[in-house]
């Protein structure tokens, strides 16, 4: 989701390790509940798939719900040959911004947890503001700003927009991950008068990467999924992430629903892999404010 | 001086960031204040001050008026229904089942998807097509005779935003779930037992130990998903495309600046969605640091 942000104020963290398992009574009606609502959740995933799979004349109401009787990839081959190009523009702009991202979050994070300066705190709090604000309140300006002083246009503005407004999220992360570094860490390398940088890339770098991988996850899903700035940012269709060529294709109504249904599996297919193999993480990036020490 | 040695160098390095926020964040937010004060409407870039006019044009604009309507009932839906279920679904797995893990992946993933992919399904699964036409969910409700549960979804005159919240509240339940599953673990096991020790019925311990300890979790849900509701405008758009029908603010200064060109009024409604949500979150965010540096 693109708009998901998370500041939790509790001092939790997050324990993911039951402490006992219930026995007795109540158990087969809670695995019932749990079930319905599982069932519940991948309903549209249901759908999504069978129609994918179905033959145009089977797309009709009267087939809504059953299995294909001929499955076929052809609304899968004909969503990607409307959509291929745009998600070589999401990639173009995920993979740099991804970066970007990290690199400004990591610096910012050991900098306001580890090498703080007086009113670090405040300064952290103004940026924690960004997080939540609707970009729609910087929206008009912004796109100004890009046009006086002559950005170049497409993919460029929109990965400088996406590693600005990430700033904060990548921050927060990372500072609060690293608040769980030892302070001791740091009096031995200042003991031994090692300068900022060098603590930065010899100490704290090392132990940062369950921090990168974090925020990696969040930005890419926050930015592949991003329809708001790349609908107003990036006017050439050309240039189009998939998400907003997604919406194009699909809001003319002329689209059958099988390809809908494939291109809506197609553009979903990179974060999905991401969730499915790197799942534990990317709950830790949304419960970034619990990774608090 | 020695101070200024010692932590200079952190200041100079976070000093990009700093700016690129001041000027990007700050900056563009009075700029987008002073654009909504003046009177750039349609093509020509005037920079005249037309002073409050947008912002009364806009309160006798009815079509505002229905945006608000529309944007209050999807919130409340939305807030009531990720919240409930969040904690009911947290409830369900605090203690440890079986497959655990398994089950909390299936509640969260649709975080993963995109507004824009999840509408094309729900678009599918709400289509309100009477009769032989029917499709989606309405299907289902009729074969199991419960019609009355289906009908005219997001396209119903009185509570269709309650409807468009359902994708919303599909994609997000996972999320405040897990909120709540790390607001239950936190609470010391030591407290509970203390508490069966005196006597206490498990319906007692949650009542009057576990549950006061969940109060800044349910508030950090609220004003996560009250922040994300406001501003929603993807959802809608894939949904409801640019239909007055299940029109918010958001995709109502979408409107205006791609289709009229009407700068000034487009930046007077994004400049009332950041006050909403301003509302919302900066005195939570003076709470959280405020507490933070109670625990530190």
């Amino acid at each position: 989701m693109s708009t998901t942000t998370a500041v939790e104020p509790v001092a939790t963290p997050v324990e993911w390790v039951p402490r006992h398992r219930k026995r007795g009574r109540g158990k087969w009606l809670k695995y019932l509940a749990l079930l319905f609502f599982a069932v519940l959740i991948l309903t549209p995933v249901y759908i999504l798939l069978v129609t994918s799979f179905k033959p145009l004349a089977e797309t009709d109401a009267s087939h809504a719900w059953s299995l294909p009787s001929s499955w076929t990839l052809d609304g899968w081959r004909q969503a990607w040959d409307g959509l291929s190009s745009s998600l070589g523009n999401s990639f173009k702009l995920v993979i740099p911004a991804t970066i970007f991202s990290c690199i400004l979050g990591s610096l910012n994070g050991f900098v306001l947890s580890k090498w703080r300066f007086p009113g670090a705190n405040v300064v952290f709090t103004f940026m924690l503001f960004g997080l939540f604000i609707p970009y729609q309140a910087v929206m008009i300006p912004m796109i100004q700003l890009f046009d006086d002083a002559s950005l170049p246009t497409g993919i460029p503005r929109l990965v400088l927009a996406h590693v600005i407004y990430g700033i904060p999220i990548t921050t927060l992360i990372f500072r609060n991950y690293y608040a769980t570094i030892p302070d001791e860490l740091m009096e031995a390398a200042r003991v031994d008068r090692a300068g900022m940088l060098r603590s930065y890339w010899s100490i704290v770098l090392p132990l940062s990467a369950p921090a990168f991988v974090v925020a990696a996850i969040w930005q890419f899903t926050s930015i592949w999924n991003d329809f708001l700035f790349a609908v107003f940012i990036i006017t050439d269709p050309s240039k189009w992430p998939v998400t907003v060529a997604l919406n194009n294709t699909t809001g003319s109504l002329v689209t059958p629903y099988n390809v809908q249904m494939a291109g809506a599996l197609l553009a979903s297919l990179p974060t999905l892999a991401v969730y499915i193999i790197l799942g534990r993480y990317f709950i830790r990036g949304m419960m970034a404010g619990s990774l608090k020490g | 001086m020695r101070g200024l040695r010692r932590w200079g160098p952190g200041l100079l390095l976070v000093s990009p960031s700093i700016v690129l926020i001041g000027v990007f964040v700050y900056g563009l937010i009075g700029w987008n204040a002073r654009v909504s004060l003046s009177n750039w409407r349609q093509q020509e870039h005037t920079t005249g001050w037309a002073g409050f006019a947008t912002y009364r044009e806009l309160r006798d604009d009815p079509r505002f008026a229905i945006d608000v309507h529309h944007i209050i009932g999807f919130t409340v839906t939305f807030i009531l229904a990720t919240l409930i279920l969040g904690a009911f679904l947290a409830f369900l797995l605090e203690k440890g089942v079986r497959g655990e893990g398994f089950f909390r992946s299936i509640y969260l993933f649709p975080m993963a998807i995109s507004f824009i992919a999840a509408g094309i399904v729900w678009r599918w699964l709400m289509n309100p097509a009477p009769g032989d036409r029917a499709s989606g969910l309405n299907v289902v409700f009729d074969k199991l005779h419960l019609s009355f549960l289906g009908g005219q979804w997001w396209q119903d005159p009185n509570h269709g935003m309650s409807a468009m919240a359902i994708p919303a509240i599909w994609a997000l339940s996972g999320y405040v779930m897990a909120l709540y599953l790390a607001g239950f673990r936190g609470v010391p096991e030591e407290l509970r037992e203390a508490a069966r020790m005196d006597g206490a019925s498990e319906y007692r311990v949650y009542r009057h130990v576990v549950f006061p300890y969940l109060r800044p979790v349910t508030l950090a849900a609220l004003i996560i998903m009250g922040h994300i509701s406001i501003k929603v405008f993807d959802l809608i758009v894939a949904i409801g495309g640019k239909q007055i029908i299940s029109e918010v603010p958001a995709v109502y200064m979408w409107v205006l600046i791609y289709d009229s060109h009407d700068y000034a009024k487009g930046a007077a409604i994004a400049t009332l969605l950041l006050i909403a949500i301003s509302v919302l979150v900066i005195p939570y965010l003076i709470y959280t640091v405020r507490q933070e540096r109670q625990a530190a």
